[in-house]
């Protein structure tokens, strides 16, 4: 049975909060963090990108799942801010594991979905006994225009996922919902993306994760009472309550994976950080509901089931990692960023 | 001049609609007033329709034979025009579908108004709404409708002691009012607490003062009254169209305190209905913000001036008033496609009066009355209907 053989995650240290940015921008931080549901984001030092995030995320799945890097046949990296246009993050990463050199790898663009797309193919080439293990990495430094709403949400974190078969989590399904819907889109050359407002909820996250998720459950013959747990991709703090209410599901069941109130949007890492955070705490036999969102748009639902073999994997503690925290202000904030040269 | 009468209507739901197109919206609407008029393409003689800025929004001008293609009337050439005023441009088309008909020169005339403004993001919007205000001397020094309104709003205070409560009842009594409506957009109640705690958006404008962004199209159907019985049984005639302008701005306004194209206008739809105040039954104003229902009520001639708030906030221009104001949820609740709003409010007033309002219905409505206002008081309408 395809598996989950190893998670691993990583948040960077550095903290931002509401109160800092508003505070430039003359915004109101209450109607803020209320309207957005989010306090503070995560930000990277200025070493830290895209390739650094995704390494170490490999790095701890590696430790955790004491598997032989060199088994590893597949290395996907899904992001929006991959270091470069042309050239893979994914082989920086191999090399970084020790997966090298047999093996395929490329990078994915799927908006905030490109890890889970590199997830799904990752199952399929295990399925197809192509690979022992495939490895599928969600990662993003996110970029968002200074003064744009984006700003209070776009942060930096990432997630590895080890597929493989017999392991701590089976995946018993996926099955993805997409259409051409630009709510969200950067051109190649630009440096911040741009969005479509309102248009980026009810046309954009709302109808392609309820499709997703409605259809997985249809598929599985389940309903939202079946699972102990539900993650679904984190714009905000808002977005992802807001749909598993649409869907049925209840606090106790998504409250665990909903990190973007205190670590903001980690794009390509959202949803994978949240079920990361999910496996910390699952026991065998939970049942996860697992939804990712990427603009442009689409969904990818995964139907997970955590067997006996969790209990004996050192998990990640995802939450008790982005509690050590540092707060920056806004200078050094742009100043990690880049943006100040 | 003959009577005219309304022998159908036709909207889309007003809201964000993002699944529909300018042209879809227009098709719809269309459809759905010839359907409910019994007519066919053939029998139509005129066309007109409002709309604000399909420029500024779709980017998409000559949009009367557009409205042509989308319901396949191509074949029959008959007359099609694009009305503007800002947001009057519904209630100048209907005026002209029904001078035309009045003068004996086009017999059945569709009128109807569409709006798309959910292609642009807010601030695109923002900026074409702004195009309904003098952009050289008030957009450009960094005006928005919002505060224009919010000045009107804050001398209103100043010099009534209006309050932002009473300014909120308005809101609260036509959401009331909207969550009846199933066309709304918005059919959620709110109380004055809502309405105060909402973003200060120009103050002393909140948020939930200002009447929202909206997709959505409306159309009527006119014929002269002597044949309007081959058509309906639940006749509505005009008993009045009247239309007024003023300056484009607000700083050359003859007083801030009142819109004078509304006391203008009501008065001459009065006069060519041989009618008071008090002979109406329900009204439709144009409430683009609260402040706006407010100077509407006492400068139509239903409030003394200065005391619309305190008219509202008791509940007298409750759905069971005295005197019903906005039954279909007004601008602020319903939603306000710019060019579609004027066509609507006639729609709501023809439904009133054929009994077919449901929740909303005011008892024996007979003598109905719609203001639509373009910008901050450039241009104004105000139609008298009566059920018969």
């Amino acid at each position: 049975m395809v598996s989950i053989v190893g998670y691993g995650a990583y948040v960077p240290r550095y903290r931002i909060k509401v109160e800092e940015i508003a505070k430039i921008w003359g915004d109101k931080a209450e109607s803020i963090s209320s309207g957005l549901g989010i306090f503070e984001k995560s930000v990277p030092f200025m070493d830290e990108d895209t390739a650094t995030i995704a390494v170490e995320a490999a790095r701890r799945a590696i430790k955790s799942s004491d598997i032989d890097a060199s088994e590893v046949g597949a290395i996907y990296v899904g992001s929006e801010s991959h270091p470069y246009a042309v050239k893979p993050t994914s082989t920086i990463v191999a090399e970084a594991i020790g997966a090298t050199p047999y093996l395929t790898a490329a990078d994915y663009e799927f908006a905030c979905k490109a890890g889970t797309a590199g997830l799904q193919n990752c199952i399929g080439l295990v399925k197809a006994n192509m690979i022992k293990y495939g490895m599928a990495i969600g990662a993003d430094v996110a970029q968002a225009a200074p003064g744009d709403a984006l700003e209070y949400t776009a942060a930096a974190g990432g997630a590895a996922y080890i597929v493989g078969n017999e392991g701590i989590a089976d995946i018993n399904y996926t099955i993805s919902f997409a259409t051409d819907t630009p709510d969200f889109w950067r051109r190649e050359g630009q440096p911040y993306p741009k969005h479509g407002e309102r248009f980026t909820g009810e046309p954009a996250y709302y109808k392609h994760i309820t499709n997703a998720a409605k259809m997985l459950m249809e598929k599985m013959g389940t309903k939202p009472e079946d699972y102990d747990y539900a993650v679904f991709h984190q714009p905000n703090g808002k977005f992802p309550v807001r749909v598993a209410r649409m869907l049925g599901f209840k606090k106790e069941q998504y409250e665990q994976g909903l990190l973007c109130p205190i670590i903001g949007n980690t794009y390509s890492g959202s949803m994978l950080v949240g079920l990361a955070a999910t496996l910390d705490i699952a026991k065998p036999g939970d049942r996860i509901i697992a939804v990712s969102f990427g603009s442009g748009a689409g969904s990818d639902a995964f139907d997970i089931t955590v067997t006996d073999r969790i209990e004996s994997y050192p998990r990640q503690n995802v939450r008790e990692m982005i509690s050590h925290k540092k707060y920056v202000d806004y200078g050094t904030y742009m100043k990690f960023k880049g943006e100040l040269k | 001049m003959r009577e005219v009468a309304v022998i159908g209507v036709g909207m889309t739901k007003f809201g964000e609609i993002w699944d529909k197109s300018f042209r879809d919206l227009v098709a719809e609407a269309g459809m759905k007033a010839i359907m409910d008029a019994g007519i066919e393409g053939k029998d139509i003689d005129a066309m007109y329709i409002g709309g604000m800025s399909s420029g500024g929004f779709v980017e998409q001008e000559h949009v009367a034979p557009l409205a042509i293609e989308v319901a396949g009337l191509e074949e029959f050439h008959i007359p099609a025009t694009r009305v503007e005023g800002a947001c009057a441009s519904g209630g100048i088309a209907v005026r002209h579908g029904y001078m035309a008909v009045a003068s004996g020169i086009h017999d059945i005339v569709i009128v109807g108004g569409a709006e798309k403004m959910t292609d642009v993001v807010g601030t695109e919007a923002t900026n074409v709404l702004a195009s309904a205000a003098d952009r050289e001397w008030e957009a450009f020094f960094g005006m928005t409708f919002p505060g224009l309104y919010a000045l009107m709003a804050r001398y209103h205070m100043h010099k009534y002691g209006t309050t932002p409560e009473q300014l909120a009842s308005v809101a609260v009594k036509n959401h009331y009012n909207g969550s009846m409506n199933p066309n709304a957009q918005y059919k959620r109640r709110i109380t004055v607490d809502d309405v105060l705690s909402s973003p200060m958006v120009a103050d002393p404008l909140h948020l939930l003062d200002c009447s929202p962004i909206t997709d959505g199209a409306a159309a009527i159907v006119l014929a002269p009254l002597d044949i309007a019985k081959e058509y309906t049984d639940k006749i509505v005639k005009f008993r009045a169209s009247a239309q007024a302008s003023d300056t484009i701005s607000l700083f050359n306004r003859s007083r801030f305190d009142a819109l004078p194209v509304t006391i203008h206008a009501g008065e001459r739809a009065f006069k060519q209905a041989g009618l008071t105040p008090k002979d109406i039954d329900l009204v439709e104003v144009h409430d683009c913000f609260t402040i706006a229902e407010i100077m509407a009520i006492e400068d139509l001639g239903f409030f003394k001036k200065g005391e619309g708030g305190k008219a509202t906030e008791e509940g007298l221009t409750a759905i069971d008033g005295e005197l019903p104001v906005n039954t279909s949820g007004g601008l602020k609740s319903k939603g306000h496609p710019v060019g579609a709003t004027g066509v609507a409010q006639v729609i709501e007033v023809t439904l009133q009066l054929r009994g077919e309002a449901g929740e909303r219905q005011v008892k024996d409505a007979r003598i109905g009355m719609t203001h639509n206002v373009g910008g901050s008081g450039g241009t104004a309408v105000v139609n008298i209907l009566e059920g018969i």
